[in-house]
């Protein structure tokens, strides 16, 4: 670009206005570069509208060098910085304006740096516009209210979850009382509480089954038999009696030997009456010889148990 | 060579005091930098071409300044300061990228 000093380089310092007047048509100015309509593309859109005052000096905008003209292109050689070889001592040629540069862009570095500064903190609302500000605010309710009904339906959430662990607390209970009166009934579990203890003696298993089925009818929940020979079997739902073959009952395939003790709980006062209604059990068993003996007690210990039996066809049908 | 000092002072400057940007200034701050700065490049890519001049750069700088915070301003006043702002960023920018462009053709010849 300093072409044009090669033709007066006798002159360092004492005729700037030579070296620099080489060139003083605008559209020389490009002239030196290799491809002369290469500013075409991005040049001269942004200084259309300068370049058709190129006839005046124009000399408001000294960005766009097409503009400077002849005159103006006059007091360029003062471009102290750019050629110290050929001007050896740029700072003594500080010129006033030049001083104005530097001033100028000592405070163009300032701001830039301030502005930099102040756009990187917590600053962005303060710097804001006040319809910014009114779409962040817009912004930051809508959040909110997002947030708030996110905030309700966890809490409904949370309170389902505590109900259901309450619910489930109570299933559990309600489930172990199920399954403590199932196993009551099934004989899995001994069983304790006021009732009968009724001794027969010299009695077939029929008399026996039907102690036990009156037993039933009158409310009589768990019920367990032993023998003289120390065997106890608990009786539940599938328990058969059978006649054994030289004395004695054949219970649940367990053999017992008379007198047998049949413990059952229940309302004493029921199941006694029952037991002795005209025609009943104590009536047909004293016809037939046997003797029958009960006792109301109010603590009966059923200690008798079975194992659960594994269903091998009923399921569930709900 | 003077210039780049100058510029490099006032950056230190401005790191080492760390002024606040006033409220009444800071709408107008960024739109000046931006107009400065295409300004400085202008005044670059004159350098390059051999046709800077003081006065001119000098009065472009600071009318390029005060323009553009006077439209931001009037912009502000007419209530599409945001909108306005952005216009003369635009401007700014294409000059800018303008400048940039024939800066790289004299640096690089491409």
């Amino acid at each position: 670009m300093v072409t044009p000093a090669a033709e007066v380089p006798a002159s360092p310092g004492s005729a700037p206005v030579a070296v620099r007047y080489v060139r003083p048509a605008p559209g020389a100015a490009l002239a030196p570069e290799p491809e002369p309509p290469a500013p075409a593309d991005d040049e001269e859109p942004a200084d259309d509208e300068e370049t058709t005052r190129l006839s005046p000096p124009a000399e408001e905008t000294g960005d766009d060098p097409e503009r400077v003209t002849p005159e103006t292109g006059a007091p360029s050689v003062r471009e102290k910085e750019e050629e110290p070889p050929t001007k050896p001592a740029p700072w003594r040629r500080l010129s006033s304006a030049g001083a104005l540069i530097c001033v100028l862009l000592a405070l163009f570095g300032f701001t830039l740096v301030v502005q930099l500064r102040s756009n990187d903190g917590d600053q962005g609302l303060a710097t804001a516009r006040q319809e910014d500000l009114v779409r962040i605010l817009s912004d930051l309710e809508a959040r909110d209210s997002r947030l708030q009904s996110e905030i309700s339906a966890l809490e409904t959430s949370q309170r389902q979850l505590t109900s259901g662990v309450a619910g489930r607390q109570a299933a559990q209970a309600e489930a172990d009382k199920r399954a403590d009166e199932l196993g009551l009934l099934a004989g899995t579990l001994p069983g304790r509480g006021p009732g009968l203890v009724i001794t027969m003696d010299k009695v077939k298993a029929s008399a026996i089954l039907n102690a036990v089925q009156e037993l039933r009818g009158a409310g009589g929940e768990v019920m367990q038999i032993a023998g003289a020979n120390g065997q106890t079997v608990r009786i539940v739902a599938a328990s058969y009696f059978v006649d054994a073959e030289g004395g004695g009952i054949i219970v649940d395939g367990a053999r017992l030997t008379g007198p047998y003790l049949l413990s059952v709980i229940g309302s004493p006062q029921t199941m006694q009456t029952a037991l002795q209604i005209p025609g009943g059990v104590v009536a047909s068993v004293n016809s037939g010889g046997g003797s029958v003996t009960m006792e109301q007690r109010a603590t009966v210990e059923v200690t008798a148990v079975r194992q659960a039996t594994a269903l091998q066809y009923a399921k569930p049908a709900s | 060579m003077i210039a780049v000092l100058a510029l490099v002072a006032g950056v230190a400057l401005g790191i080492v005091f760390h002024p606040t940007v006033p409220a009444a200034l800071q709408p107008y701050l960024p739109i000046a930098v931006v107009a400065a700065l295409d300004a400085v490049f202008g005044g670059v890519r004159a350098k390059l071409d051999g046709i800077f001049d003081d006065k001119q750069f000098v009065v472009s700088f600071i009318s390029n300044v005060l323009v553009a915070a006077l439209i931001v301003y009037l912009g502000d006043q007419l209530g599409v300061g945001g909108q306005l702002s952005t216009g003369v960023v635009v401007v700014l920018g294409v000059r800018i990228f303008g400048n940039v462009a024939a800066i790289r053709r004299h640096l690089f010849r491409a």
